[in-house]
């Protein structure tokens, strides 16, 4: 938790990193109070006075965003779509870092055989090819939120493990694990109490970048068709406008999802950038 | 050296090995008969008897895995269960049109990204380097996909520059041959997807070349470079830009592999009968076959990548050595 805490008073004090975190924090409003602020049930088809369905109906005082071709109000979709979002990236970002983290630390710490048959693991998921792989396992397990994150989790935690892998490597040769040593302390104690603090600043660069892509992966995942059906998340608004083949027609049912997924991950990556700077300061570029 | 090699290289068989038989025994997983969608249910008993035979689905897991590695051996990929056509044959010709448009493609991105990087590093601090991130980092947040339909939305619908869509136009070519990569038609179709993912792809050897650009410029040699009385031009190319170059010369072949699997989107959005597009329509049809072959080839693809990322690397910096 306090860990949490220095990153964001780390990234607060540059500029860039106090305005993503404003943004960010944004989103977090959205994602908890969206539904209760959408001014239409996203799934309604919705009737002008005229009792005729508002297909494709253009931005109003009515329909901020307009309408789908069934009638239905985007702005309201728009505004359910952030919970989806940030639960699915969050989650995932979570889970590759908390296991990549391990396997890294494992790995870099104790080398030998154990470091080998770990890499040659990472080196597997690495070959996979990593959209078709997840929707593969989508069509294998069934297509939910739950699922989304176990897929995405299962290819994306190699990267990470190999960052960290490297860090723990140069880490293991410092003074201060040889100090552990000789008080007698035991190899896990030494893992977690002495090397781990020292990589956490470096998983939380890689849990920002891993969230940012989570996001993006996951609306991949909903413009191919293979998202949850049960629930509306900006890659699903934007797989129907497609499907539909009336999208041209209707710009204003394709631009805010898109526009909100590169905010929201634009901020996602400034906020990382800005703690790496913090860390290495030499990145800044004056 | 070669001691180094030839244990890469059998990691490298270890890898493959455990990523045909984990590929294997993932898709035998996958719910319902593999052969459902192949096999009619209006077929009677010995006619459907007779195809599961045909495929070798009558046989033991384990007999088929074992058959399978045997294939694999002599590059049989076995044949598709939708069409019957030998897997190889359907990958080879798709393999081909997404080489053909990610390859350029990511030269190009490199290219304009290693010297827009190296410039915008030179010449930090100003206006212009807080624009130019802040509009790779936009860019590089923007789903693929998003971006290609917007593209679409403004060059080819509303401009009418260029086709929505497709390789060539549709029935030009009944018969396709290597002729139709040589035509205006061919190219005219390329160009838009080439645009938006070169664009896409430039952002990320873009922002890293900077950040290596800006700990390569504090570096002593590059303060000696220009004490010797070189040129600007010749510290920033010859010096501070060569030095730089490192990391991201070891990014592009895992990068390559990646992109490939990746333009699954691009050619989604597309209608663009490459690799991608083909896992897809494999996968919903469960064509598992094709999609174990495409798979496979994507992995060695990948790994054959690293593997020259890593000699690279020790090519480009003599610190490395090889144990």
């Amino acid at each position: 938790m306090q860990i949490i805490f220095t990153f964001l008073k780390a990234v607060w004090k540059t500029p860039t990193g106090r305005f993503s975190l404003i943004v960010l924090g944004i989103f977090v409003a959205l994602a908890i109070f969206g539904p209760l602020i959408a001014p239409h049930d996203p799934m309604v088809r919705n009737y002008g006075p005229d009792r005729k369905l508002l297909r494709l109906a253009g931005p109003s005082w009515d329909h901020w965003l307009g309408t789908t071709l069934m009638g239905r109000d985007i702005a309201s979709q728009m505004l359910h779509g952030a919970r989806p979002a940030l639960i699915v990236g969050g989650l995932t970002a979570l889970g590759t870092v908390a296991i990549g983290l391990n396997i890294g630390l494992i790995a870099g710490y104790f080398g030998g055989r154990i470091d080998s048959i770990l890499m040659r693991i990472t080196d597997v998921f690495l070959g996979l090819p990593f959209l078709p792989f997840i929707i593969v396992v989508l069509s294998l397990s069934g297509r939910s939120l739950t699922t989304i994150v176990i897929a995405m989790t299962l290819v994306m935690w190699r990267s990470t493990a190999r960052v960290i892998r490297a860090q723990v490597l140069s880490l293991r040769e410092m003074p201060f694990v040889a100090a552990a040593r000789i008080t007698g302390a035991s190899d896990l104690a030494i893992l977690y109490r002495e090397v781990a603090p020292n990589v956490l600043p470096l998983a939380l660069v890689n849990t920002a970048f891993a969230l940012a892509w989570a996001i993006i992966t996951e609306a991949s995942i909903g413009f191919l068709g293979f998202g949850d059906p049960q629930s509306i998340t900006w890659g699903s608004i934007l797989y129907d406008a497609y499907a539909s083949q009336t999208m041209y027609r209707a710009p204003w049912w394709v631009v805010p999802p898109g526009i909100a997924i590169m905010v929201l991950v634009s901020a996602v990556y400034f906020a990382g950038r800005a703690y790496e700077e913090v860390l290495n300061p030499r990145l800044k570029g004056i | 050296m070669t001691r180094y090699i030839l244990r890469r290289l059998f990691y490298m068989a270890v890898t493959l090995f455990a990523m045909i038989t984990l590929m294997f025994f993932l898709f035998r997983m996958l719910p319902g008969d593999p052969t459902a969608t192949v096999i009619s249910p209006a077929l009677d008993e010995a006619a459907r008897e007779a195809m599961r035979r045909r495929f070798g689905l009558d046989q033991p897991l384990f007999t088929q895995y074992l058959a399978y590695l045997r294939n694999l051996a002599v590059l049989d990929f076995g044949m598709s269960f939708r069409t019957s056509a030998p897997v190889w044959d359907m990958i080879e010709l798709r393999l081909v049109n997404t080489l053909l448009l990610i390859l350029p493609s990511m030269i190009a991105a490199y290219v304009i990204g290693a010297f827009g990087g190296a410039l915008i590093a030179w010449h930090r601090g100003g206006k212009a380097e807080g624009s130019v991130v802040l509009f790779a980092t936009a860019v590089q947040s923007a789903p693929l996909f998003w971006l290609s339909m917007l593209a679409i939305l403004l060059f080819s619908i509303t401009l009418g520059w260029f086709p929505t869509g497709h390789i060539v136009t549709p029935g030009k070519f009944p018969d396709p041959t290597w002729r139709m990569y040589l035509t205006w038609d061919f190219l005219h179709h390329l160009a838009l997807p080439f645009l938006v993912n070169t664009c896409y792809q430039l952002c990320f050897p873009l922002l890293l070349m900077r950040s290596t650009m800006l700990s390569t410029i504090g570096e002593d040699y590059v303060e000696l470079a220009r004490m010797k009385g070189l040129t600007e031009r010749q510290v920033l190319y010859g010096h501070a830009m060569r030095n730089s170059l490192l990391p991201l010369a070891t990014t592009l072949p895992m990068i390559l592999g990646w992109a490939v699997a990746g333009s699954v989107v691009i050619e989604s959005v597309f209608s663009w009968p490459g690799l991608g597009l083909l896992m897809i329509e494999a996968i919903t049809r469960s064509d598992y076959p094709v999609v174990q072959g495409a798979f496979l080839l994507i992995a060695v693809l990948t790994i054959l990548g690293t593997f020259v990322a890593d000699l690279l690397y020790g090519l480009l910096d003599p610190r490395i050595v090889y144990r």
